[in-house]
């Protein structure tokens, strides 16, 4: 878990609730560590059918100003389903570190 | 106003009057007078309660779980294989942290088929975390389902009270109802410090906790464990001031003077009140300490009733197998950390429902004031 | 960006599933459809994992983990509780997997159905005890591959038809659904959720790791479980049959089982099987639509 906005702190037992009952949000586990491969749009080809957001399982994709998708590389996982599913297959996987 | 009730009916009335909202139960011979009591109370319109007829008994526990859990009084009743099937979902309950009640009929458990009382079946939960009370008498039923609500709903653990099959749950007795105007000041309405409710917010209550926070949890279940001890008396200090009646964890019967104590627990400790009665006509100074509470378990008040005895005596109508008594175990744990161990007799008597008549009391009474214990498990009336 | 399906997520990102998971996407739009005004009762699956561990969630609605065998009955117990305090608005929803509905929860799941509790249950389907390691469940079909129906011993029984058993409760409503026809899967949880009274809805969600397949072909897979007509989407109300999608034709089943490491085995005799299996199970569906019409207009 990183050590983000989202971090919850138990310093002692009276920290603790009664019985293990959540107090954040696992947004703290930032997934994007998980992949190696990450999404990238080609936004000529691109229509903005948000068939990708629709199929997306991390909640990564939103969509920026001119209504593109935008993909928190944070959480993405590099799954790739939204390249596959692209009916344009405007998504390529690239490979971290290319 | 005093009514005359079977040990069953006593549980339904006092589910009534306690104003359970949700009952969940399941039928098993020797218990069912108990739902088709309530049943017919919520038909009446006297119990305004959800009543689900569930499929099983682990089904039973696990709608009581959800119930409570949502914030509402639960409720459930049941014996022996049912109790057994549960097993799992009294955990749960415990560790939930969920006030349910529940009240079991002590029945042995099978194979072979019995429905005549002994404790295995609720003496094998005893590390369930559960409160648990062992009752006498249909009155001492009636007020222990109020007040085991009452203690549940505070220190945030569920609670069962026994009745011995036949002896208890079908025996009609005179029983005061306690006043239903005085059961609600006693016992308000349950309000859950934490229930499902989505307007306040969207915990998941249970997640896989790692061993950075189990120890912890545990600990403080333990602690309310520790809790509950002081709330029960302090409850039993309250009913007895409101409803005039008083249960302590561990009460003595002619103990004051006595130099053999014997301890009991369900029926047999009415039953031997007669023998001890007998002794003292014969010039014994003996007493019976009747164990009411078995978790948390009374170590004080075994500790203050063994005090300056020649020797006890600890009637088991339960065993674990391989070892001995239940009672017996718990009580030399409780003595063993004072500087004074008097000799302790263990006797294992009513296993299936054997009668433990007032002659076979009075022989373990004999024994204890005769002879030195020389085994830590003494069959008593057995037969063959 | 057009939106097909409502936008609000009540799923957030930093689940711990895996990467392609089709069980969480049937969560997210469960989620969508029921609203806020929701509690789930969830046992033991691979979503008690997934919500993350303590102390932290990923739903944004309260979440009750339960044992095993006790989703549909602690969501009993749970709509009791709430009506019995006058809130008979909240839905309350049982969201167990396959092992948990067809195998170990169902008896809990019959009497629910059989008392007409007013819970929706849901069962996200992957076909296996995936959170344990992908052992074989009820609901595994033929043919399968699992750690506990290895190739030498795969799977030779028929997966377990819950559904049907579910009609044959005489429940209000039961529809299956895929992760890959969200909008489908949406409209008849939305529905579902107005109706008093035990619901089913069992949705196929596919599982990378389980089927072992690329993570990326994993909605891919489900749709081709639709459209293969492996897996029919239809619905049951009050009896009454109704198909919600027939492909004009049906695509290859070697298009579905080419994609999954865990049908690899399969010889022709095993494919012509399935095929089979599947002809007469559409026979009998369109069957039932016909005869439950008919009956209906009857009675």
């Amino acid at each position: 878990m990183a050590k983000n906005k989202y971090f919850v702190e138990i310093k002692s037992i009276d920290d603790l609730p009664m019985m293990a009952k959540t107090m954040g949000s696992m947004m703290v586990n930032e997934t994007g560590s998980w992949r190696n491969v990450y999404p990238v749009v080609d936004k000529d080809a691109c229509t903005r059918c948000g068939i990708c957001w629709k199929f997306c399982p991390d909640v990564v994709i939103s969509e920026d100003a001119d209504g593109y998708p935008v993909f928190n590389l944070d959480y993405c996982k590099g799954c790739g389903v939204c390249a596959n599913e692209c009916p344009k297959s405007c998504i390529a996987m690239i490979e971290e570190g290319k | 106003m005093k009514k005359v009730l079977t040990g069953n009916h006593a549980v339904s009335y006092g589910a009534m009057i306690a104003r359970a909202e949700v009952v969940a139960a399941y039928p098993i011979t020797p218990q069912t007078q108990i739902v088709e009591k309530l049943s017919e109370m919520c038909a009446d319109g006297d119990l305004d309660a959800r009543f689900i007829k569930v499929e099983s008994e682990h089904s039973a526990m696990a709608a009581c779980i959800g119930a409570s859990a949502s914030g509402a009084r639960a409720f459930t009743a049941t014996s022996s294989q049912g109790l057994a099937l549960m097993d799992e979902m009294l955990h749960w309950a415990s560790h939930a942290r969920l006030p349910i009640v529940m009240a079991n009929i002590n029945r042995s458990l099978g194979p072979p088929w019995t429905i005549w009382t002994d404790q295995n079946d609720t003496i094998s939960r005893r590390d369930t975390g559960w409160i648990q009370f062992y009752c006498e008498s249909n009155q001492e039923v009636i007020d222990t389902m109020i007040m085991a609500f009452k203690i549940a709903e505070q220190v945030k653990l569920p609670a069962f009270l026994t009745l011995d099959s036949f002896y208890l749950s079908h025996t009609s007795e005179a029983v005061e109802l306690p006043d239903q105007k005085l059961v609600d000041e006693y016992l308000p309405k349950y309000q859950a410090e934490t229930d499902l409710d989505p307007t306040k917010g969207s915990p998941a209550y249970g997640s896989l906790t790692t061993d950075q926070w189990y120890f912890e949890l545990q600990i403080k279940m333990q602690r309310a464990m520790e809790q509950a001890y002081d709330v029960i008396l302090k409850e039993n200090d309250l009913f007895k001031k409101v409803f005039g009646r008083s249960y302590l964890p561990v009460e003595g019967y002619r103990t004051d003077d006595a130099d053999y104590v014997v301890f009991v627990s369900g029926t047999i400790a009415s039953t031997i009140k007669d023998a001890i009665d007998r002794a003292r006509e014969n010039g014994i100074k003996v007493g019976s300490a009747k164990v009411r509470l078995f978790r948390p378990f009374p170590k004080t008040m075994i500790r203050e009733m063994a005090k300056g005895r020649k020797r006890l005596g600890v009637i088991d109508r339960n065993i674990s197998y391989g070892s001995e008594g239940a009672f017996f175990t718990e009580i030399k744990s409780a003595l063993y950390s004072q500087s004074e161990h008097p000799e302790i007799h263990g006797f294992i008597a009513g296993l299936g429902g054997r009668d433990v008549t007032v002659d076979s009391a009075y022989e373990m009474i004999r024994l204890v004031v005769e002879t030195s214990p020389e085994k830590d498990i003494n069959w008593q009336g057995a037969k063959l | 960006m057009k939106y097909s399906i409502p936008q609000e997520e009540r799923v957030t990102s930093g689940t711990v599933a895996c990467q392609g998971c089709g069980a969480v996407l049937a969560m997210r739009y469960a989620l969508k459809a029921l609203g806020d005004d929701t509690i789930l009762t969830l046992p033991a699956c691979c979503w008690s994992v997934i919500d993350g561990p303590f102390p932290y969630t990923a739903t944004k609605v309260p979440l009750f983990h339960t044992a095993f065998e006790t989703a549909a009955i602690t969501a009993s117990g749970i709509r009791n509780g709430l009506s019995i305090r006058g809130n008979d608005h909240t839905n309350v929803v049982a969201w167990a997997g396959d092992g948990g509905t067809a195998d170990i929860g169902l008896q809990a799941l019959s009497g629910a159905v059989e008392r007409d509790e007013d819970i929706l249950y849901i069962c996200y389907d992957n076909e296996a005890y995936m959170n344990t390691g992908i052992q074989r469940s009820g609901s595994t079909p033929y043919g399968a591959w699992t750690t506990t129906t290895p190739v030498r011993h795969f799977k030779k029984e028929e997966k377990k038809n819950v559904m049907e058993i579910m009609v044959a409760h005489g429940i209000r409503y039961a529809a299956t659904a895929s992760i890959s026809h969200p909008e489908d899967f949406i409209k008849k949880v939305s529905k579902a959720k107005e109706i008093r009274g035990a619901k089913y809805i069992q949705i196929f969600a596919s599982c990378p790791p389980g089927w072992k397949m690329q993570a990326d072909f994993s909605v891919q897979a489900a749709r081709l479980a639709v459209q293969t007509g492996i897996w029919p989407l239809y619905e049951v109300v009050d009896g009454v049959y109704k198909v919600n999608y027939k492909p004009k034709t049906f695509k290859p089943l070697e298009d579905y089982l080419g994609l999954q490491g865990r049908f690899k085995h399969l010889k022709p005799e095993h494919i012509d099987h399935i095929r089979k299996q599947r002809d007469y199970r559409w026979k009998l569906l369109e069957a039932k639509v016909k005869m439950t019409e008919e009956l209906a207009a009857e009675f």
